[in-house]
């Protein structure tokens, strides 16, 4: 229409933009239409339950001493549990409310969305679990157990391909760029990613590119001495880009195996700050072009649903290669990992359940799926 | 991918225009959209319930006032119905009792608990003449005491000296020993961050609670937190008893749901906001801002705010003083258009305004590109003083020389001039129209908050009558086309809220309509 629009805009012709002129509300039920599949797996699922279950973690307690989780061997998977038992026992005693001996209508599929609504998992996808939930199944009685199963079995066929283990790769210097808002837990997770590399033999330095917040540099500097790995740092104030240059410089003069760089805290839809971490790759690329070999955008379990934009912008400037999800010991369910994993399908490596160094878990995405269904 | 409440609201209810009062189907269809939305916004399940149901007993047989549309009628009812659950401006903290005042603060790990202690003692020490002492509790975490002690000499406030191994209790004795002695006024103590179901840690926190007796104790929460909101203002409120809450990362682009559930949910007001990572970023909390943004209704104040935030009040100034006597030159013109990228550029700007949200996907996808105005700046800059001063000497070979200068060709300086004529045509006129603007340029400040409070209740009381037609056409078909785009010129004029100023106000002039010649991307 007005001439001075497409100036301003510089839009091209409508014809060559068919994107543009589908409406957002049909987009929104493709998807959902996309979504719903009948559901071929609920057996094979109940099946590798059966196999694989611990057994069950007393629900009702709410500060268990959980004297059946025998502690050397179910580890972290234990202490995922017992960290998503609360929130678990929520949503699951809520589908045995819900199903016991009743039949599955309407009514029962609304609150069953509602339940998962609550554990975080987004309108799309609450809505597309209550579906597969619904598939062939109204007005059938239905058992809970097996509302659990299609459940787990929904969410772990989405969260399946993100599970993938980070793994420090070949090139030397290997070079980790850790990302993520103010207060996700970015420091502590490069802490204890250096502790691991150390144990697997590597040598390690921290880049602590954080120059921003008071005692950042400190903290990563603990953390350095803890795990016996260098640490690069500047006064608070410097310029992080050129801290991060010079530290991807020493590593290489000193053959250092792996550089984690902590960045400062920032939020996503600040255009300045996002803009200096597009600064700090540039400037790694001039000496490693290939660099940074890893992009870790460290989300915070509690989030909710701006999870989505936080993954979506810094995935837009920084390259986000792999997803680490921290503060899965509260009753936070994570569940906002589901529906970003459906979005944007980026790996899933590791979760945090704790705050000691062993608290930094591979991510397994059937056992998080089981977990948050309550099985 | 947010689309506003009254963008659905208006599809769905459009057709019942004309009607005399609100039926319930028209409220049960409402109130779909309106649950939708508040989830969206990450506003707990519970809470959603319970307010929907507060809404429709209102909302069912209430009069729809002539000229405007169920649809807005409803927005107006869930809208007041959200600023009267998250309660009026309470603001501020309470410190009438004996000093030293304990103020305690609690809050999981990453809320910001350290950073809002800092704000608050800087606050209360710059508007309220406090004498403060502030001592971190946290033990756990590498250098906590140390970033507290770092702040505090930031903002000139003592801290309490750091002895290593003291746990928590020992601390908060030596801490209100001190502030006794010392003759403090205030004692802030920043506790370790924890997670509301560590029984361990909660039980510190009271322990720490009966050592000081606080007189204030605030739960630090994440703005952007999830349905998790509940469980942890509860746990807090249950476990430690709190008397308010600060919201922090109000900044962020979340919807702020959070806000609404544990409010609801303890019962306890929000006190305060966190809005940046600098340590004056402290604000009151404003109801009506943040019922808007659940609602994804636009965020004019924020907009407002960050105009005047980023605009350099002393350059602003001296354009206002030459826009009076009608002189806009180029050199003007660059300022504006470095104010415009510090403001986050075009895209950025756009996303705050209402109604706008929608087609910042189709802006997107028009290749809209902050080059260009970077190219418009290198243009200007490529020019001799001279040039600047008198644009009119730019003939054919200043052209080359320019486009040879700056990189560009020289129909894109015939199009930069075009458009510097056009704004210096409008800033004429604006400079003989004194209004919001003048405000903005002649006083140095911004709109007081009473004024943003009051654009942002007329806002939501949005009277669609009053919409240009462009306006209107954008909200009715869903999506639309390029083509359909709305003269945004008129659009800005248009928004009810913004009347008086005819453009955003602090940008110095209508930026929309100020960019006529605007060139596109390069195909």
């Amino acid at each position: 229409m007005s001439g001075f629009f497409k100036k301003l805009f510089g839009f091209k012709p409508a014809e060559e933009q068919p994107a543009i002129e589908v409406p957002v509300a049909v987009e929104a039920e493709a998807e959902i239409v996309v979504a719903v599949e009948p559901e071929p797996e609920i057996a094979i699922m109940a099946k590798a339950a059966e196999v694989i279950l611990p057994e069950p973690e007393p629900e009702s307690d709410p500060d268990p001493a959980p004297a059946a989780a025998p502690q050397a061997k179910t580890g972290w998977i234990g202490r995922l549990r017992q960290g998503l038992s609360k929130s678990s026992s929520v949503l699951s005693s809520g589908i045995t409310g819900i199903f016991s001996k009743r039949k599955l209508d309407k009514a029962t599929l609304e609150e069953l969305e509602e339940l998962l609504l609550k554990a975080d998992l987004g309108l799309d996808m609450a809505d597309r679990i209550t579906k597969a939930v619904g598939q062939g199944r109204y007005d059938r009685e239905i058992d809970p157990e097996e509302v659990k199963a299609i459940l787990a079995s929904e969410i772990a066929k989405v969260l399946k391909p993100v599970e993938v283990p980070f793994a420090f790769g070949g090139q030397k210097p290997f070079v980790v760029l850790v990302v993520g808002v103010n207060g996700a837990g970015k420091t502590t997770t490069i802490g204890k990613l250096g502790a691991i590399a150390r144990r697997e033999g590597l040598s390690v330095m921290l880049a602590a590119c954080d120059t921003f917040r008071a005692a950042a540099i400190e903290q990563l500097t603990v953390w350095g001495g803890r795990i016996g790995a260098e640490v690069m740092s500047r006064p608070q104030g410097a310029d992080s880009a050129g801290l991060a240059f010079d530290a991807l410089k020493q590593a290489k003069e000193t053959a250092t195996d792996i550089l984690l760089i902590d960045t400062a805290g920032r939020l996503q839809n600040k255009a300045d700050l996002m803009a200096e971490l597009d600064k700090i790759i540039r400037v790694l690329r001039k000496q490693d072009a290939t660099a940074p070999h890893a992009v870790l955008l460290v989300l915070d379990a509690t989030t909710g649903q701006n999870a989505i934009l936080q993954a979506e912008v810094f995935s837009k400037v920084a390259g986000v290669t792999g997803i680490i999800m921290t503060k899965l010991d509260g009753t936070a369910r994570g569940g906002i990992l589901v529906s970003l994993s459906e979005r944007f399908g980026l790996p899933v490596h590791a979760i945090g359940v704790g705050e000691s160094v062993d608290d930094l878990q591979p991510f397994d995405a059937d056992a998080f799926a089981r977990a948050i269904a309550g099985l | 991918m947010f689309e506003t409440l009254s963008d659905r609201l208006s599809g769905i209810l459009d057709k019942l225009t004309g009607r005399g009062s609100l039926s319930e189907a028209d409220v049960d269809a409402a109130l779909r959209e309106v649950r939708r939305a508040l989830i969206e916004a990450d506003a707990a399940l519970d809470v959603v319930k319970s307010f929907t149901d507060k809404v429709r007993a209102r909302a069912v047989g209430a009069e729809v006032i002539r000229s405007v549309t169920p649809g807005q009628m409803v927005v107006k009812i869930v809208h007041d119905a959200l600023v009267e659950t998250l309660g009026a401006d309470e603001g501020g903290l309470d410190l009438r009792a004996a000093a030293p005042v304990p103020i305690l603060m609690v809050g999981l790990q990453g809320s910001g608990k350290t950073t809002t202690t800092a704000k608050i003692a800087k606050r209360l020490k710059e508007r309220e003449k406090k004498r403060i002492l502030m001592a971190s509790l946290d033990v756990r975490r590498p250098a906590a005491q140390e970033q507290l002690a770092i702040l505090g000499t930031q903002i000139g406030v003592d801290t309490l000296e750091i002895i290593a191994g003291q746990n928590p209790v020992t601390i908060t004795q030596r801490a209100m020993d001190q502030a006794r002695r010392g003759g403090y006024d205030v004692v802030m103590l920043d506790t370790a961050g924890r997670l509301h179901i560590d029984a361990e840690l909660m039980a510190e926190n009271a322990a720490v609670r009966d050592a000081c007796r606080p007189h204030e104790t605030l739960l630090v929460a994440d703005a952007l937190t999830g349905q998790d909101a509940v469980n942890l203002a509860k746990s807090f409120n249950e476990q430690i008893g709190i008397t308010g809450i600060v919201l922090t990362r109000i900044d962020g682009d979340g919807r702020g749901g959070a806000a609404l559930s544990m409010r609801a949910v303890t019962g306890k007001p929000i006190k305060l906001m966190g809005t940046g990572e600098k340590l004056d970023g402290l604000e009151d909390f404003h109801p009506g801002r943040i019922a808007s943004r659940i609602l994804g209704m636009g965020d004019v104040v924020s907009l407002v705010e960050k105009a005047a935030e980023t605009i350099d009040h002393d350059k602003a100034r001296k354009i206002a003083a030459r826009m009076k006597k009608g002189t806009f030159d180029l050199e003007d013109m660059a300022e504006q258009l470095q104010q415009v990228v510090k403001m986050g550029g075009l895209g950025g700007i756009m996303g705050m305004m209402p109604g706008v949200a929608k087609m910042k996907k189709q802006i997107s996808e028009a290749n809209l590109d902050n080059k260009i105005v970077a190219r418009q700046i290198a243009i200007i800059s490529s020019m001799t003083k001279f040039e600047k001063a008198n644009p009119k000497v730019m003939n054919a070979s200043r052209k080359k020389r320019v486009a040879a200068g700056s990189g560009t060709k020289v129909e894109e300086i015939n199009k930069l001039l075009k458009m510097h004529l056009q704004m210096a045509d409008m800033m004429k006129k604006l400079g003989r129209n004194p209004g919001l603007m003048g405000k903005m340029f002649g006083g140095g400040g911004g709109p007081s908050a009473a004024e943003m409070e009051r654009m942002q209740a007329e806002l939501a009381s949005m009277d669609p009558s009053k919409l240009p037609p462009e306006m209107r056409a954008m909200m009715e078909q869903s999506g639309g086309k390029a083509a359909a785009l709305p003269d945004l010129s008129k659009l800005s004029q248009g928004l009810p809220g913004l009347g008086a100023s005819r453009g955003l106000p602090g940008l110095g002039g209508n930026i929309f309509k100020g960019f006529p010649g605007l060139p596109g991307k390069k195909k």
